[in-house]
């Protein structure tokens, strides 16, 4: 067996329904890994952006972008080059706050995690945190000494550096 | 402008599509487009007896002619029944078109009714996402034009498939400005058919070196009518071609080249040389596990060649050497120009006495003249019997794979049968779409008894609609081939395959107004047949083979091709 690893692919789908279904429902029934989906308008107003992280090797990830360029509301799909990445991801955390003091360490926390609070009650913070994957998962440590009442993440979203764009001919 | 309903555009742009047929069962749903339907004089409507049917009609149509075959049926249980063929004719890449009722998406008591549990409402869009090739529904009547296009040049164009229209019954019966147009929209469906030419010289240098090369012809030199290039290469390198079973027509297999179909069931010469060859080239298959059998030892000794339309195919199943995205037809005559340029006629000497070796050693044909109704006689007789372009249908089982053995195919499109899904009844329904499409041809169905109660019912519509065919029972009793695996893999423990000698097949066919005949030897064989090749109505002929019989050889689940067993 190759090797497995977290990889991105961006594809630009027909906004429309039913488009989800055609790509979630591939990845089930060809039995890839959907580590994450996350999906979102694009500049052009018809379509969407799709990015899945998959864990694949090599192989799988070939199949993965052919078999979903196949897909006729798939407009144009690749993976998005590990070196020259850039990915994102947001969470909302609600954290139990137990004393003050501690109020005051969450906090302070936050700041070094360039995170916001979003919301303050008597027993609880809510923050917000941006970042890569790792950077998010880094303070969720941190924060589970506290105790986390709730947690939402968006799951990854990416786009490759540089001028060039997952276009329509690919 | 005038205004035009949503049935009446769908219609409209049908015969815009040169449809002259229609396999399909009416039911609410769908009564508008069947209202529009009415009197038609272009378009001929043949009543299915179940959807399933219909689908593969439209599929043994589609395959017989090349051109789209259309089905059409109701909402909910009618297009449920559909799925059968509609998977069918995606696992075998055919181009079939149906056309389903919805409820409406707009009701009395509500704003939109799809996704209330409507009565006889099925989410078909959602059940056949993974079994199309594309699928949609129209929101608005001035959508139909456009989308009956593209629906047409997605199932046809590329590796074919079929697509399914979901057709809402508001959308179906509500009027406006319709233009028929010519436009498709599919910005997203790329197609790719012209080969990579740098490709090509790296398939044809390793080619040129080659000194065993053999070809393997899948179900894709069929579907790009690019069988006289194969020949032309094919003859000019020396290389014997074996097919896939879906490929079975595409090389002519009474051509001393001919090795027949390779798999679990293969031909011996074909699955013996295969695993000898030095250079494979490949062209129009996916590797399907039943063609390669264990993939460690297939074609081991041999560089790959692998020539396809389907990019995804490429890296799927089987590692390659060379892959070439294109479409056949062109590949394998610019091949043939470039290689036809480099080489000498004729070389490879040591080899063509191979194969010639190979073929008289390990052929399944028999050569005497035999008395014993045995599937083995019974299909080379059956060859001598049916001019060369007769179309033959097989249902699934030891049937099937008796005629891929002992049955020669001599053209493309004249060997119809269900090779991905393995789907039993595939192949009456076939056979009734295959003589609508060529009516002036023999068409003939070779089947088990298993198989053709599934779809037997059948024999209504041929009657009605004055289709004749053949349909041959090699009637074994039983489900033989799961019987097959019992006695050869389970000890002979059967389990739930005996049939017994229900139902009588001739008082079956007469009961339907059909023809039937019961044989019990050769002579008796030959009659029945020539008799139903005259007769202008469906003929059954039932033929009690024993029940014991195997299909050899036989590769064992797990097995590579060289480990055929058998008594050859
Ligand atoms: C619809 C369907 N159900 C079940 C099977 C599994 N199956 C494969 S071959 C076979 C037996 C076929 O029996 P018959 O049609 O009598 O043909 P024979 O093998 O005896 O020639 C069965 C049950 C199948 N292929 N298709």
């Amino acid at each position: 067996m190759e090797h497995t690893h977290n990889r991105v692919v961006s594809a630009i789908v027909e906004n429309k329904p039913g488009v989800l279904h055609s790509v979630s429902n591939l990845f089930r029934r060809r039995n890839f890994n959907i580590e994450s989906i996350t999906v979102g308008p694009t500049e052009t107003k018809d379509l969407a952006r799709i990015t899945i992280t998959v864990n694949a090797d090599e192989k799988t990830l070939d199949q993965v972008v052919k078999q979903l360029d196949k897909l006729v509301d798939v407009v144009g799909v690749a993976e998005l080059e590990p070196d020259s990445i850039v990915t994102r991801e947001l969470a909302l955390v609600k954290v139990n706050v137990p004393s003050v003091e501690e109020r005051s360490d969450i906090i302070s926390c936050v700041q070094v995690f360039r995170g916001r609070v979003v919301d303050v009650s008597p027993e609880s913070l809510m923050v917000e945190i941006t970042g890569t994957p790792d950077k998010i998962d880094a303070f969720l440590n941190l924060m589970r000494t506290f105790g986390i009442i709730e947690l939402a993440r968006t799951g990854i979203t990416a786009l490759s550096r540089g001028a060039r764009a997952v276009s329509l001919e690919e | 402008m005038t205004k035009t309903s949503g049935a009446k555009a769908l219609i409209q742009s049908l015969k815009n599509q040169k449809v002259d047929t229609i396999f399909g069962i009416l039911g609410g749903a769908i009564l508008p487009v069947y209202d529009a339907l009415c009197g038609d004089q272009n378009i001929r409507h043949i009543i299915a007896r179940h959807e399933q049917c219909a689908a593969h009609a439209a599929e043994g149509y589609a395959r017989a002619s090349g051109r789209p075959g259309v089905c059409m049926a109701t909402s909910g249980p009618g297009a449920t029944n559909l799925v059968t063929g509609i998977a069918n004719a995606y696992m075998d890449s055919s181009p079939v078109v149906a056309l389903t009722g919805q409820v409406p998406s707009t009701g009395t008591n509500t704003s939109y009714m799809i996704g209330r549990d409507a009565f006889q409402e099925a989410d078909i869009i959602g059940i056949t996402t993974p079994i199309t090739k594309f699928n949609c529904q129209p929101r608005a009547v001035t959508e139909i034009p456009k989308m009956v296009n593209t629906a047409f040049y997605i199932a046809t164009t590329g590796r074919p498939g079929p697509v399914l229209i979901d057709l809402p019954k508001n959308i179906q019966a509500e009027t406006a400005e319709v233009e028929i147009t010519n436009q498709i929209d599919a910005r997203g469906y790329n197609l790719v058919t012209q080969p990579d030419l740098a490709q090509i010289s790296i398939a044809v240098d390793l080619l040129s070196k080659a000194e065993k090369p053999i070809i393997l012809a899948g179900g894709g030199v069929i579907i790009a009518n690019a069988s006289d290039e194969l020949v032309k290469l094919s003859d000019f390198l020396m290389a014997p071609v074996a097919t896939t079973f879906m490929g079975k027509g595409a090389f002519p297999e009474i051509h001393p080249l001919s090795l027949g179909s390779i798999g679990m069931h293969g031909n011996p010469a074909a699955n013996r040389l295969i695993s000898e060859a030095d250079v494979l080239l490949a062209v129009g298959t996916r590797f399907s596990d039943r063609a390669t059998a264990n993939l460690n030892t297939f074609a081991a000794e041999a560089k790959k060649i692998h020539i396809d339309i389907d990019p995804a195919e490429i890296g799927k199943n089987i590692d390659v050497n060379i892959a070439i995205v294109g479409d056949a037809k062109k590949t394998l005559s610019i091949i043939y120009a470039a290689v036809a340029k480099k080489l000498q006629k004729n070389r490879g000497l040591a080899w063509a006495k191979r194969v010639k070796e190979a073929k008289e050693k390990l052929s399944p044909l028999i050569q005497d003249t035999p008395k014993d109704v045995v599937p083995k006689t019974l299909l080379s007789e059956l060859r001598k019997l049916l001019p060369e372009n007769a179309i033959v249908t097989t249902e699934v089982g030891q049937n099937q794979m008796w005629s891929a053995l002992y049955f020669q195919a001599l053209k493309p499109r004249t060997f119809i049968s269900s090779g991905g899904l393995g789907t039993m009844g595939f192949g009456f329904p076939a056979a009734l779409g295959a003589k609508v499409a060529c009516p002036d041809r023999a068409v003939v169905d070779i089947a088990g008894d298993g198989s053709f109660i599934m779809t037997e019912q059948e024999l209504a519509c041929s009657i009605m609609e004055n289709i004749p065919v053949t349909v041959i029972v090699l009637n074994n009793s039983v489900l033989g081939m799961v019987a097959q695996w019992q006695r050869l893999l389970y000890g002979k423990r059967y389990m739930a395959v005996h049939l017994g000698k229900t139902p009588d097949f001739v008082k079956l066919a007469e009961a339907f107004g059909a023809q039937g005949f019961r044989v019990g030897s050769i002579p008796e064989f030959h009659n029945a047949v020539k008799q139903a090749l005259k007769s202008k109505v469906t003929t059954v002929i039932d033929v009690p083979i024993g029940s014991e019989e195997d299909v050899v050889p036989f590769v064992p689940p797990g097995c590579g091709l060289p480990q055929q067993r058998g008594d050859y």
